[in-house]
């Protein structure tokens, strides 16, 4: 367990020297601009456009984060075969992606937390500069504890959509798991549609079909609860311990083949 | 002596084509044994198998056949890498590490804790000759300087047994020496080095045995002494002398080659008699500059060798 934790440090002190953490900086001014045109709008709207906003481009800059870094932090070591430095030591291929899995999950969960952090910093400023009229006609709260499940909910994505893009990684070139996890992660979004499909259609191989490949593809849709948490409608605990729970699954699978991938896989 | 490293009929077969995959064999059943405290020389021309045969005894790529013990464990045990040191050809590293930063992590991987890392790194980084940029990121290196680096982290454990990958390359004269006194030294306590190279004077002066793979074939194995033989191939005499004589030299060489400095270089033929020749030339107001044998080099046992392979087969193919 201790290779596999020095390993996702290193992936995470890479991210990091990539500029990865730019990201939290356009987050932070993108807020605080929205803030400010928004603030022009009619009271009372421009707070629900602010966490609409702030959650939308956690998600957005997370899948950015996710995409991108994930595909290349096996295939560009592959490719450029610095792969060979770390296994040739004391480290198995399952180690090795394990480690990188790791490292990348830490990056987004540390670029989130930052990005919380503005998201608050500018519902409180909201909050501060409201009157007392336009905070009684607010459905909720400005910094309403309750949007920290959506974020939750944003990392558990997040998530697995790295664990694709890494599956993707330990056997395509990056440009085609980059294209493979935005189809899954677009696709996985739809999901829940395939699960009605076999009422429109009158072929039992298409309903089985539809019915294996809603099984088979991630689904998506149960981590986005962000209209939920704005308007202050109920996310029950147990959707999102379900979800978190469908979430380690998926990874645990999707790592399960990244592993038995890679460890076949000849480096010339 | 034990073997360090063994190969049993180790057999690679790549696939190339796109729309028709053929089979290539990039090595054909090496079987191969290196002692304990050896420094094994693998030789071969370009694209002979040598780094296909490194990836396999490091298990960056799985055989078609045969089998690779490595200490006498399987290659590719986790066990046995703690145990050896690897450095690939014209590698790469994490750029955006400086050199003590890639090496305090590989470090970390083979164990090393706490203030054992960086004592560890520092004296690994002084070994391999490099000072100040050991602070700088890797992408400020230039291509020696990573091969320094290469040969760093290869060394890091204190392996047992050592294999580099053209070593050498990318070196500039000084960087050679370095490396050869490097591998000299590890020769002398006793760890196992097993490297492929293209300079056949670096594998003659280092090399206690030597292999030589043609088109993935172990064409010629051995101990250089048994190799070369010290085949006398003639004598070298450098004579100066005046220009009654200089029209003389031909009934003594079989070829005279006049010298810049005014001497004139002799060819004798290996069953010359030297003595004989430098009394015959002394006698005659000649002064001898210096007498030489002239011994095969590895250089012509390569050339040898692989050109009858090489030969050998067009002719197969031709047939």
């Amino acid at each position: 367990m201790r290779t596999i934790w020095i390993i996702a440090g290193a992936a995470f002190k890479e991210s990091v020297r990539d500029r990865v953490p730019y990201t939290m900086v356009v987050f932070a001014v993108l807020m605080m601009a929205a803030s400010y045109l928004i603030s022009e709008l009619t009271a009372g709207q421009d707070l629900k456009i602010i966490k609409d906003l702030g959650l939308a481009a956690m998600s957005v800059f997370g899948l950015v984060i996710a995409v991108f870094i994930g595909i290349g932090l096996v295939s560009k070591e592959v490719e450029r075969k610095s792969v060979f430095g770390l296994l040739t030591k004391p480290v198995t291929r399952a180690q090795f992606i394990l480690g990188k899995y790791l490292g990348l999950v830490t990056t987004l969960a540390v670029n989130l937390s930052v990005m919380t952090v503005a998201y608050y910093g500018v519902l409180f400023y909201m909050n501060g500069v409201a009157t007392e009229a336009m905070r009684a006609g607010w459905p909720v709260p400005a910094t309403d504890p309750r949007l920290l499940v959506a974020v939750v909910l944003i990392m558990g994505e997040l998530a697995v959509v790295t664990a694709i893009a890494l599956m993707f990684s330990t056997f395509s070139s990056p440009l085609l798991s980059a294209m493979l996890t935005l189809g899954l992660w677009v696709s996985g979004h739809f999901n829940s549609d395939l699960r009605q499909f076999e009422q429109v259609v009158d072929q039992p191989a298409v309903a089985w079909i539809a019915r294996g490949l809603y099984y088979v593809l991630p689904n998506l849709a149960p981590f986005n609860v962000k209209a939920e948490v704005v308007y202050g409608m109920p996310v029950s605990a147990s959707h999102v311990g379900f979800t978190l729970l469908y979430a380690l699954i998926y990874i645990a699978a999707l790592l399960v083949a990244a592993v038995a991938i890679f460890r076949r896989r000849d480096f010339k | 002596m034990s073997a360090a490293i063994e190969t049993e009929g180790l057999t690679k077969d790549f696939s190339v084509g796109f729309w028709r995959p053929r089979p290539y064999r990039a090595l054909d059943h090496l079987t191969l044994d290196v002692a304990a405290g050896e420094v094994f020389g693998f030789l071969g021309p370009n694209g002979a198998g040598k780094s296909t045969t490194l990836k396999l005894l490091m298990q960056l790529l799985y055989p078609t056949s045969g089998e690779a013990r490595i200490l006498g464990r399987p290659a590719g045990d986790a066990a046995v890498r703690q145990r050896v040191g690897f450095l690939a050809e014209n590698p790469y590293y994490y750029d955006h590490l400086t050199a003590e930063e890639l090496l305090a992590y590989f470090a970390r991987v083979f164990g090393f804790r706490g203030t054992d890392v960086g004592t560890r790194v520092a004296r690994v980084l002084d070994e391999v000759g490099i000072g100040k940029e050991r602070r700088l990121r890797l992408r400020r290196f230039s291509k020696g300087m990573t091969q320094r680096v290469g040969l760093a982290q290869a060394l890091l454990n204190n392996p047992e047994v050592l294999f580099l990958d053209e070593p050498m390359s990318g070196l500039d004269p000084l960087g050679r020496r370095h490396v050869r006194d490097l591998i000299l030294g590890l020769r002398a306590k006793g760890c196992t080095v097993f490297f492929s190279s293209h300079i056949l004077s670096d594998a003659e002066t280092l090399c206690s045995r030597v292999g030589v793979l043609v088109q993935g074939k172990l064409v010629a194995s051995g101990p250089l002494s048994e190799i070369l033989a010290f085949e006398l191939k003639g004598w070298e005499l450098v004579v100066g002398c005046g220009p009654q004589l200089h029209a003389e030299l031909a009934t003594f060489a079989r070829t005279v080659t006049p010298l810049s400095d005014g001497h004139v270089l002799l060819h004798l033929a290996p069953d010359a008699e030297p003595d004989r020749v430098v009394g015959e030339l002394t006698r005659r107001g000649a002064h001898i500059v210096s007498i030489n044998p002239v011994r095969e080099t590895l250089e012509d046992y390569f050339v040898q060798v692989v050109g009858a392979t090489a030969g050998r087969d067009t002719r197969g193919a031709g047939a």
